[in-house]
């Protein structure tokens, strides 16, 4: 009795050790994104095909805002992670205070093929969302908001307006509204944007703070136009929904990949970085979710069908109607002043 | 005595004392001593409209559960056992559902297309709908539903010790029924006023969840500013130099409750 089980536990103990071997022989990386539908979508079309090709596990974790764990795993000095998909100033900022590996392009050929406003000493776009002017074709069946100056001009388009609780996107949105042309916002001129936002102020019925709250205002008919993010108004307009959007004046966002510094398996995460942002891998992404491909390459290799890139935020024509944000200029000490201004600017 | 209660004890100093004392030592130590953190709460503007703000709901809420929670505590202290305890698991059954989904619910009923404006505007009693949530107004109308039993419940255990011979004493002596309740029944049942305010009052100075959701983005609670915080200066300093302010005011407010009851009868039924 005593003697069977000494055995049996002796070869579980084996098997535990012979698997661990078997997984530690092959290079893994673990891999952090935001989770939910967008995590899935990357599996099927990014994830799965990279592991394949490299011959690598990938863990994969999630967790909606990276940044705090980002600090305290770099500040523990024993971090668990290789490589997040987290919004792109989050990158930069680690990088300026050390969190985030510098890059080396010759070892990431397919970062090194991208336009510089695509990619950063720490970081390489993955994918791109785009903060757009919504509304219900309810109340605009014809001559809809096509312009901030529109949204903002409240006599010739009376309604209900929502806003982000945020400045990333709406100072942008008020500079346009006020006439800077998309491709001359940065540096802001943040006096000018709050100025024009205290002009909308009184019609804005509400501030959201979660895209799934913009989503439900546009649902419900509770706003006639809104900022918000281009996937939430596709995923209203596709569960029956009466509404719609314009790429016009959007203002393209991306989130990007970066490794933490000390990452434990750091040259296989370089590895996977590389992979992760080839054309083809990129381009499966919009099949499977309303996202833009982070590498413009991707519009080339055929994969995405032309009416399906019409749809995404950052293929080139769309891309070319848009401001595309600088997060260099928002991890900047002006667009930290910026940021912190926002609270005063909402309580007043 | 001591060695009976030592495990609780343990589990209040690991939960609770040590994490908040961690919380306070953040607020004035990050890489060396500062009062950065509470220079910015105690000069800044925001942070006193949100602690005004904060105060001003809290009060709403407080008076308006009353009003609507004395009643209701009155009646189940009134009619038979049957029937009150019946009244008690209606008080408490919401308290099973999930706060975000009552915040959602009333979010439901109060928007421009709920269920209220369209009704009124169904009857013609309005044209246009009324701005009912995405404000101050939404906010404290949930956050009242979520913490009616706090009122209530406290209401009643006293309302329960109070002798009902009492009454009758008053009624023989000739006193009409609302001269009894306001000379007897009132004056008996205060310190359950008393806790009632002080739960509901104290709780909601916390509140989250229903400013977040129901009060447009324009209703910044003090909790607000602690996450808010978090994100801005992306450190926990600067969120628990709000909270430190916050749980002291809480600890002002406890004291001076405890000037006029035994503490005891807020937190329990005494």
């Amino acid at each position: 009795m005593t003697m069977t089980r000494k055995f049996g536990l002796g070869c579980a103990l084996l098997g535990a050790i012979g698997f661990a071997t078997a997984a530690d022989a092959a290079e893994q990386i673990t891999f952090v994104s935001q989770g939910g539908a967008y995590q899935q979508a990357q599996t099927v079309a990014i994830l799965d095909p990279t592991a394949k090709k490299l011959g690598i596990t990938i863990n994969q974790d999630s967790i909606p805002d990276a940044w705090p764990a980002i600090k305290t795993q770099v500040g523990s000095g024993k971090p668990i992670w290789d490589v997040v998909d987290t919004p792109t100033g989050n990158c930069l900022r680690g990088g300026e205070q050390g969190l985030i590996e510098k890059l080396d392009f010759s070892k990431i050929p397919n970062g090194a093929a991208m336009p510089e406003a695509y990619r950063s000493p720490y970081s390489v776009s993955y994918e791109f969302y785009s903060s757009v002017l919504s509304y219900s074709q309810k109340t605009f069946p014809k001559d809809a908001p096509n312009s901030w100056a529109d949204f903002w001009d409240v006599k010739k388009f009376p309604g209900r307006r929502a806003l982000r609780n945020h400045p990333f996107a709406t100072l942008e949105a008020a500079l346009m509204a006020d006439g800077v042309a998309p491709d001359k916002l940065y540096p802001l001129d943040v006096d000018r944007a709050f100025k024009k936002l205290e002009e909308i102020k009184p019609h804005i019925t509400v501030w959201w703070t979660s895209g799934a709250q913009s989503a439900q205002l546009l649902n419900d008919g509770e706003v006639d136009m809104e900022m918000a993010w281009n996937g939430r108004v596709s995923a209203v307009a596709k569960e029956g929904a009466k509404v719609s959007f314009t790429y016009n004046q959007g203002i393209l966002q991306s989130t990007s990949l970066c490794i933490l510094k000390g990452a434990p398996n750091l040259a296989t995460a370089v590895k996977f970085l590389n992979e992760a942002v080839d054309p083809v891998h990129q381009a499966n992404l919009p099949l499977h979710i309303d996202y833009g491909p982070g590498n413009p390459k991707a519009f080339e290799t055929n994969v995405i069908k032309p009416e399906r890139a019409a749809q995404l935020p950052s293929e080139p024509a769309n891309a070319a109607k848009q401001a595309l944000m600088s997060y260099a200029w928002w991890s900047s000490p002006a667009g930290e002043a910026a940021e912190k201004r926002w609270a005063s600017f909402m309580q007043k | 005595m001591l060695v009976l209660v030592s495990p609780a004890l343990l589990v209040i100093l690991a939960l609770i004392v040590l994490p908040v004392g961690w919380l306070a030592w953040q607020s004035i130590y990050h890489d060396g001593f500062t009062l950065e953190n509470y220079r910015r709460v105690f000069t800044e503007d925001i942070y006193w409209r949100s602690f005004a703000l904060t105060f001003e709901i809290s009060l709403a809420v407080t008076v308006i559960a009353l009003l609507l929670g004395y009643p209701v505590a009155y009646l189940a202290n009134s009619v038979p056992k049957g029937w009150s305890i019946l009244i008690l698991s209606l008080v408490v059954l919401p308290f099973w559902t999930s706060v975000l989904v009552r915040a959602y619910a009333w979010l439901a009923l109060l928007q421009r297309t709920g269920v209220i404006n369209q009704f009124l505007r169904y009857l013609d009693v309005i044209s246009e709908p009324l701005a009912l949530v995405h404000n101050t107004f939404g906010t404290v109308v949930a956050t009242v539903h979520i913490l009616l039993p706090f009122m209530v419940l406290p209401l009643y255990a006293t309302m329960q010790k109070i002798p009902g011979d009492l009454m009758q004493a008053g009624a023989s002596l000739g006193a009409s029924p609302s001269l009894t309740f306001l000379r007897v029944f009132l004056p008996l049942s205060l310190p359950g006023v008393l806790a009632g305010c002080t739960m509901v009052f104290v709780l909601c100075l916390g509140f989250y969840i229903t400013p977040e959701l129901l009060g447009g983005g324009r209703t910044v609670m003090v909790s607000m500013l602690v996450s808010r915080n978090v994100e801005l200066y992306n450190q926990f300093g600067a969120a628990s130099a709000v909270a430190v302010v916050l749980l002291l005011s809480v600890l002002a407010i406890f004291f001076i409750v405890s000037r006029f009851i035994s503490l005891d009868r807020v937190l329990g039924q005494k």
